[in-house]
């Protein structure tokens, strides 16, 4: 198991070595950035030099990305534009985002995982078929849509929520963000588990549990649901990265100032550091996540093991 | 945020229990301290007077810096604020002598050494000011800023001399009859010893001189803005203060507003313009501002800078139905122009109706019958560049494309061409890539012919992006400035727009209008020319 662990570990060096390398280069093709920080005019040459100078941008690329890894490794990533250093941008919005993030995943965990066993062991029932609809329509409607239209209701028509969030983004405020961010991977997690346990109703182990003579709901959670649950496991840990990453849209609707805004900020002002550095943390999160992940099935099926 | 609502939530059922005390709507009532929230876009560049060339960063600026010189809210004409006086017998050398009695809101008296000093500090090229070239026609700004981007041999202008406590004298490279009338722009405000001694710290909490003091900062989320009670002028704030947030948004910041979580916001998204009448009613502002769209060509490429093509030019131009884009698309936040300044300036500021004439109006005959007489069009296409991820430009680019083939009979005589990123689209500008016509947008600086006129189309200008150059025009601009008398430097400009109109330089499409929408609980609320509302005159409740 350490073993495993400590190899996962190392193959994540290149992995995370050739991540940033693309992002740098993406971000680098599309063009100089200094152009676009005097508006709609040329910057004077001098001092548009002078700020080249001082972001680095007058050395070859490959150079510029070696003083930037080596500025990573000891923590520095950099000024953005505006002349905040991105670590303290990195400090005030992951943690949002990581809220954000908790509250979709509990969400996806909470009402997908037990509409997926109420469905699955309802097979071809009425609860079956509504909610099997029901996800479909979520799956279909696309997130914008979805967003805009609770903001709307709840927050102007009804006046049950603001239609934004106030900077400190408490959890009690991004309760329907998080709904709206996890509605289509919860109608995923719905249907993966719903299918997962029906197939395994069947299987010898169960039907050996149910000879037993053990109680119906310890047949169900402890050997039924819990074999079933890896591929849901597996959906949910990619989906981490993918909702920490992937929030512009929800962000952007709900004026939440975390990851997704910086991002969309940085792309449109090409601040290499900030898009690089922000990607950076982000490609972590994701393998950190593939690895809990991987560890977890061990947990769940024992017969996987690792050495 | 939260927690002092709850706090009134408490204080006020306590009070309702005790007395019969109105709580309702949590607002402290009309008494003039009540603080309104508004709308902000996170600005670019970090918060200095002479690094802000934006309106988020300048809204700001506005509010806690007074200058020499304002442009009055209303017409725009610039007044004196902290000059007492600015003489000069040459339109060369001026004396200004700056009023008593002002003080920073930390207490520092405002004297020409503020001035100076942060003037100094804007033209000095160490300093990477954006608006350094503000300060180019003061003598020695070749020494503190040289073009060559070389190290600056000189921290100060040589052009400034502090003459006694409150008295400066400025010497000019060149006669610039208008330069007092500059002085308004927030490049030119004073800065406190403060700004200079810790900067850092300055720049986390700034401190002016202006009506509203900053309370706190919160970069990239919202600055709160409270009224400077000890303020000497007369423009004191009428509410307690403002909140800027920062929205990602603006269709956010609309619906926060129709929410009643917003007070006030000043970029009505283009979606809403179809509902805002009825969701606002005459809580909507549209007024006129000094900012002009036009199509700008590339002079540089030879398929553009042929003898014929300005026929090709005013050909296009009027196959540009400009009354239909603007009514259809823009829902009247944008009128047709007529010229290439802008009707905020007022016919004594240089604007009248129509040097532009018939080649601004749309006629398809006239447009097929020009465009044929040119020569056609270079490649029997024109390619419209602009950049697509701010303003909406994509609607009134394929407008304009479609009116261009409608009018020429022509499917394929133009089509947009889309830019991703604004940085990106003035690379290709300033790398002079560009083939065709390309979107180009100027706001004004400050209120003066010459501000339309000189940047975009001098030789060499900063902002003359299509490096149109004209020697008759650059003469008229030149005796213009050189004027004394400001009516007769008005009439050279506006023989200098007429020779942008006999080559049709660029094309004018529209003057933009600000727009603001705000909440029942403000009254009084008005945009400036600059489409920034006049925060200092907003009542709350």
């Amino acid at each position: 198991m350490g073993r495993y662990v400590v190899r996962r570990l190392l193959q994540m060096v290149p992995v995370f070595a050739g991540a940033t390398l693309l992002i740098f280069l993406m971000v680098n093709v599309m063009g100089d950035p200094v152009a676009g920080l005097c508006g709609e005019r040329q910057c004077d040459p001098a001092t548009a030099g002078r700020l080249k100078r001082e972001f680095g941008l007058d050395r070859p690329v490959w150079q510029q990305y070696l003083t930037y890894m080596g500025n990573v490794l000891t923590g520095d990533f950099g000024t953005a534009f505006n002349g905040q250093e991105v670590t303290e941008l990195m400090a005030t919005s992951f943690p949002v985002t990581l809220r954000l993030t908790v509250v979709a995943i509990l969400f996806e965990i909470v009402i997908g995982i037990t509409l997926g066993v109420l469905t699955g062991l309802r097979r071809g029932r009425p609860v079956d078929t509504g909610v099997l609809l029901v996800t479909l329509v979520v799956i279909s409607v696309p997130t914008f849509v979805t967003g805009l239209l609770l903001q709307l209701l709840l927050g102007v028509e009804w006046g049950w929520i603001k239609p934004s969030v106030s900077t400190d983004a408490a959890f009690g405020e991004l309760i329907v963000p998080g709904l709206v961010l996890a509605s289509v991977s919860l109608a995923y997690v719905t249907r993966l588990t719903r299918t997962s346990l029906a197939e395994n109703r069947r299987s010898d182990y169960v039907r050996t549990a149910v000879a037993k003579g053990l109680p119906r709901h310890r047949v169900i959670l402890r050997h039924l649901l819990r074999n079933s649950l890896i591929p849901v496991v597996t959906f949910i840990g990619a989906d981490i990265g993918f909702l920490m990453g992937g929030a512009i849209v929800t962000e952007r609707i709900f004026n939440i100032h975390g990851v997704g805004y910086q991002l969309y900020q940085g792309i449109l002002r090409q601040n290499t550091q900030t898009v690089v550095g922000f990607v950076t943390v982000l490609v972590l999160v994701f393998l950190l996540c593939n690895l809990i992940v991987d560890l977890l099935y061990a947990v769940l099926d024992p017969r996987i093991r690792y050495a | 945020m939260r927690g002092a609502t709850h706090a009134r939530w408490a204080v006020c059922a306590l009070a309702a229990a005790l007395t019969a005390t109105a709580c309702g709507g949590g607002h402290a009532g009309g008494d003039g301290d009540a603080v309104l929230s508004s709308s902000w876009g996170d600005p670019p560049n970090p918060l200095e007077p002479a690094n802000t060339n934006e309106v988020q960063g300048g809204k700001v600026l506005d509010m806690i810096f007074r200058g020499l010189k304002r442009y009055d809210p209303r017409t725009g004409v610039a007044e004196d604020m902290l000059a007492e006086r600015i003489e000069t017998s040459d339109s060369r050398n001026f004396t200004i002598t700056v009023k008593d009695g002002w003080t920073f809101s930390n207490g520092e008296q405002v004297t020409a050494r503020s001035f100076v000093d942060a003037w100094n500090y804007g033209a000095g090229l160490k300093n990477n000011q954006r608006n350094a070239y503000f300060f180019e026609y003061i003598e020695g700004y070749d020494r503190t800023h040289p073009a060559d981007g070389g190290k600056q041999t000189a921290d100060t202008l040589s052009g400034l001399r502090v003459t006694g406590p409150r008295t400066f004298t400025v010497r000019l490279r060149q006669k610039f009859s208008s330069f007092p009338d500059t002085l308004g722009y927030t490049a030119f405000a004073p800065l406190p010893r403060a700004f200079f001694d810790d900067h850092d710290a300055w720049l986390r909490k700034p401190v002016g001189n202006g009506p509203y003091r900053v309370e706190s900062y919160t970069r990239g989320a919202q600055l709160s803005l409270r009224r400077w009670d000890a303020y000497p002028g007369e423009d004191r704030a009428r509410n307690g203060g403002v909140d800027l947030r920062v929205y990602t948004d603006s269709n956010t910041a609309y619906t926060d507003l129709l929410a009643g979580h917003l007070d006030l916001v000043d970029d009505v998204p283009a979606s809403q313009l179809v509902n805002v009448r009825s969701d606002l009613g005459d809580r909507y502002i549209n007024a006129p501002a000094g900012i002009i769209q036009t199509l700008a060509f590339p002079h540089y490429d030879k398929n553009w800078s042929r003898d014929g093509m300005e026929k090709v030019r005013a050909g296009l131009s009027r196959a540009i139905n400009r009354t239909q884009i603007t009514r259809t698309i823009f829902h009247g936040t944008r009128t047709p122009a007529l010229d290439w300044t802008s009707p905020v300036l007022g016919t004594k500021g240089g604007y009248r109706a129509g040097p532009c004439g018939d080649a601004c109006v749309y006629d398809a005959a006239a447009a097929r019958r020009l465009v044929k007489e040119g020569g056609g069009l270079p490649g029997g296409q024109v390619r419209i560049t602009y950049n697509a991820d701010t303003g909406s430009h994509k609607e009134w680019v394929d407008a304009v494309c479609n009116s261009i083939n409608h009018a020429l009979g022509d499917d394929k005589a133009c089509a947009g061409n889309p830019i991703g990123t604004f940085a990106d689209y003035r690379n290709r500008i300033t790398d002079r890539k560009m083939t065709g016509p390309f979107r180009a947008g100027w706001q004004m600086d400050y209120p003066l012919i010459q501000n339309f006129l000189q940047p975009l189309y001098y030789t060499d200008a900063s902002s003359n992006d299509g490096k149109w150059s004209n020697p008759a025009f650059d003469k008229l601009v030149d005796e213009a400035n050189a004027e004394t008398d400001p009516a007769r430097a008005v009439e050279k400009f506006r023989k200098a727009e007429d020779v942008l109109r006999e080559d049709m330089a660029a094309i004018p499409l529209w003057y933009q209008n600000g727009s603001a929408g705000y909440s029942e609980r403000l009254s009084d609320v008005a945009l400036n020319p600059f489409s920034v509302p006049v925060y200092d005159q907003i009542k709350v409740g």
